[in-house]
């Protein structure tokens, strides 16, 4: 599912967001982070509208942009579903774990579900070590997981 | 009417994962139904340490410590503690040692051996309101600092103390200061690193989530002893309540003047700005992350040059790490002189330690350096959980090595473990029981640097790359003795020619376990190893559940009846294992 984003909602990109950093000393990150949140993704069309309006090159922009985990070429979907990889609950069995959760949702890590319902998000430690093994939904952390509990977690957010 | 009693409800990240937050809201709401908002405080505070214990309640001034405790027993703590001031018993601590209840934290086994700096008003304050903070001499320290010191008796405070860097390198704070401070010029700046990134340890997110004032206060006493009026945090994006701590820290501490033009009258002008990173480990090599700030890709430059010299923006920059600062408000209120008596020759004051795994007392654990790993695995961490055999600590995390029961009576410091192939690194301790596998816990952490690794030098980007593949090759049991001297042989090429810490210290963890868990290596070398699992006769009803998650189908039996494994078609999934109701069936 790929959204494109109108030449109109570009532009309102342009003037609410990318102006407020004018001032800034080295607004990239900061902006593409916006666009991470607003769009899900920082898709070729606004990296092309950042490099504009701060005169960078879009090399550059193409080049940060895929160095770091977080940005996106393509939306996430709706749910970001992260199996917790860190050192803590992976002796508690996170791997077995995100092997569960990729059964049940039909998807690689890294992959959107076809409804575009949840995401399997690579995920390093969250910090939440003592309640290793941690599923994170979103923002939420679901801690002290067995493989039964995947069901139920899946459909809280299955809406 | 006077307030009566006072309920700290832990808001760390993990009490919140088990519904702390939505005790808080019920907490509010029955008082206020009872009408004792007047007599009765609600307080959200940061991390209380003991994790494995959470969600945990505090009421003071009775000073009862309740743990475990579930949304269904709010009612009886409001009925019986609160209303009749009846201890609820069943929510104390319950002392596996003592076999008895326990009411008060500092009478708990976890917290004695304990020596609070860094995490000093974590779990005691509200994070989230600045009067609480300058309550326990807040921002006193920076207002002595700013009407009493000079920038250079600052340094030479911070020098005296020997407080060294707490993200890993160990690096004397003082030093780095006074590095920082010669370079001419009048734009400097001073970088919090928040990156923490290392698996497994979460100390600095306490910190931030507990006592972020005590972050801004040091940053602006390092940026009074520098010369520097601009303070930056660099975070991890995943630590979103960290975040909302600190971004209304900032605001409160800006309302009060405590940060923004002229401090205390004195004409230092110092303001702190947030910015996120975005999922990348090598950020929080102090070149990448200054790169990243930048809004480059987060590659490590060589040094020299250092920060110091030429840091963010090519200014004079010092970058410290969150307990870093977390300790120097203490330490201007206290003086050097006190901070140096704690610690050992070399290694002063303490280090805060995030013990996890295997271990069943988790949590946040501050002891000074010199405490022995047997101190903290045993009387603090209550030992080894379900009383299996103790195997290792992983100290370090992906730069570390791991710490054997041969070691468990060496004092903790920066040199001594580097001595036995480990390193402090930023605290997180990993407790590994006999289940633990030392090459799958190697493999874990290469597969972690291969994939972080940044890619600017080919020793890291490769080296690490066919590391893990050999690994993997091990794993698989498609290897050879000869993998072993290549393994080696690669691991000490990797370490000496890579050209940030990121490299120099990936092969840690393989060298570490080689060297003192060989045999296991060899034999998945030798392809002795059994990789299946099994199912205990005797154990076994024949419900069938196993056969049926098996995705190999290499589980038969008839109902009721006792199934077997075929062992040579099992790919130890473990799927078996998570489904098996009767503990019927064994690990390889």
């Amino acid at each position: 599912m790929k959204e494109h984003i109108s030449k109109q909602d570009l532009h309102l990109f342009e003037e609410n967001i990318l102006t407020k950093y004018r001032k800034n000393d080295s607004p990239l990150m900061q902006v593409l982070q916006e666009s991470q949140n607003l769009y899900g993704c920082v898709p070729i069309e606004v990296q092309e509208v950042i490099g504009k309006h701060f005169r960078i090159s879009p090399a550059k922009i193409n080049g940060v942009v895929s160095f770091y985990s977080m940005f996106t070429l393509e939306p996430n979907g709706k749910n970001t579903v992260g199996v917790c990889l860190g050192t803590a609950c992976y002796v508690k069995g996170g791997e077995r774990l995100l092997d569960r959760v990729s059964e049940r949702l039909e998807i690689n890590l890294g992959e959107t579900t076809k409804d575009g319902m949840f995401t399997l998000a690579p995920t390093r430690c969250v910090g939440a070590c003592s309640s290793a093994p941690v599923i994170m939904v979103n923002d939420n952390i679901h801690g002290k997981v067995t493989s039964d509990d995947i069901p139920n977690i899946i459909e809280q957010y299955n809406k | 009417m006077k307030e009566r009693i006072t309920v700290l409800v832990c808001g760390g990240t993990g009490c919140m994962a088990s519904d702390s937050n939505e005790m808080v809201i019920q907490l509010k709401q029955r008082i206020k139904e009872l009408k004792m908002e007047n007599e009765v405080t609600i307080i959200k505070t940061g991390c209380f340490g003991f994790c494995g214990q959470g969600p945990i309640i505090k009421i003071q001034p009775d000073n009862v410590f309740y743990v475990k405790v579930k949304l269904e027993d709010i009612e009886e703590i409001i009925t019986e503690h609160i209303v009749k001031g009846r201890v609820v018993e069943r929510l104390l601590f319950d002392d596996p040692k003592a076999n008895e209840k326990v009411k008060e934290h500092k009478n708990m086994d976890f917290y004695k051996k304990q020596m609070r700096i860094a995490l000093r008003n974590c779990g005691f304050i509200n994070p989230e309101d600045i009067s609480e903070y300058i309550a326990v001499r807040g921002y006193e320290a920076l207002a002595i600092v700013l009407s009493e010191n000079t920038s250079e008796e600052v340094i030479t405070i911070m020098k005296d103390s020997k407080l060294r860097g707490r993200g890993g390198g160990g690096f004397p704070t003082g030093l780095k200061w006074e590095l920082t401070a010669k370079q001419p010029g009048n734009e400097k700046y001073v970088i919090c690193n928040a990156d923490e990134g290392d698996p497994g340890a979460f100390m600095d997110r306490s910190i931030l989530e507990g006592d972020p004032h005590s972050i801004l206060e040091a940053m602006a006493i390092a940026g009074y002893a520098m010369g520097a009026n601009t303070g930056i945090v660099y975070i991890r994006a995943e630590y979103p309540l960290a975040i909302h701590r600190l971004e209304t820290a900032i605001k409160q501490a800006r309302e009060y003047n405590f940060l923004g033009k002229d401090l205390f009258g004195s004409g230092f002008d110092f303001d702190i700005d947030i910015r996120l990173g975005a999922g990348a480990f090598v950020c929080g090599e102090e070149t990448a992350l200054i790169a990243s700030i930048e809004g480059h890709r987060g590659e490590p430059t060589k040094k020299p040059p250092f920060p110091s010299e030429q840091g963010y923006k090519d200014k004079p920059t010092s970058v410290n790490n969150v307990e870093t600062f977390a300790n120097i408000p203490s330490i201007i209120l206290k003086g050097a002189e006190w901070f140096s008596s704690i610690g050992t020759e070399n290694s002063k004051g303490t280090k805060v330690f995030a013990l996890a795994g295997k271990i069943n007392n988790i949590g946040l654990v501050e002891v000074p350096m010199g405490t022995t790993l047997r101190e903290i695995v045993y009387d603090i961490g209550g030992g080894i959980i379900d009383g299996k055999e103790f195997k290792a600590v992983q100290t370090g995390g992906p730069s570390g090595g791991v710490i054997t029961k041969e070691h468990l009576d060496t004092p903790i410091d920066y040199e001594s473990l580097k001595a036995i192939g480990s390193m402090m690194g930023s605290g997180g301790m990993i407790v590994l029981d006999e289940d633990n596998d030392m090459v799958e816990i190697s493999k874990f952490y290469l597969d972690f640097t291969q994939d972080e690794s940044c890619g600017k030098c080919t020793p890291c980007r490769i080296g690490t790359k066919r590391m893990f593949e050999i690994l993997e090759r091990l794993t698989n049991l498609e290897g050879c003795p000869e993998d072993l001297d290549i393994l080696e042989d690669l691991a000490h090429n990797i370490k000496n020619s890579s050209l940030c810490g990121l490299g120099q210290s990936a092969p840690n963890p393989v060298l570490s376990t080689l060297h003192y868990f060989r045999e296991e290596y060899e034999a998945y070398a030798n392809r002795t190893i059994s990789k299946s699992y099994k199912i205990i006769e005797e154990k076994c009803i024949g419900c069938t559940k196993c056969s049926r998650v098996c995705p190999v189908e290499c589980i038969t039996g008839k109902v009721k009846v006792p199934h077997i494994i075929d062992e040579s078609a099992c790919i130890a999934c473990g799927a078996c294992f998570d489904a098996c109701r009767f503990d019927a069936i064994i690990k390889p």
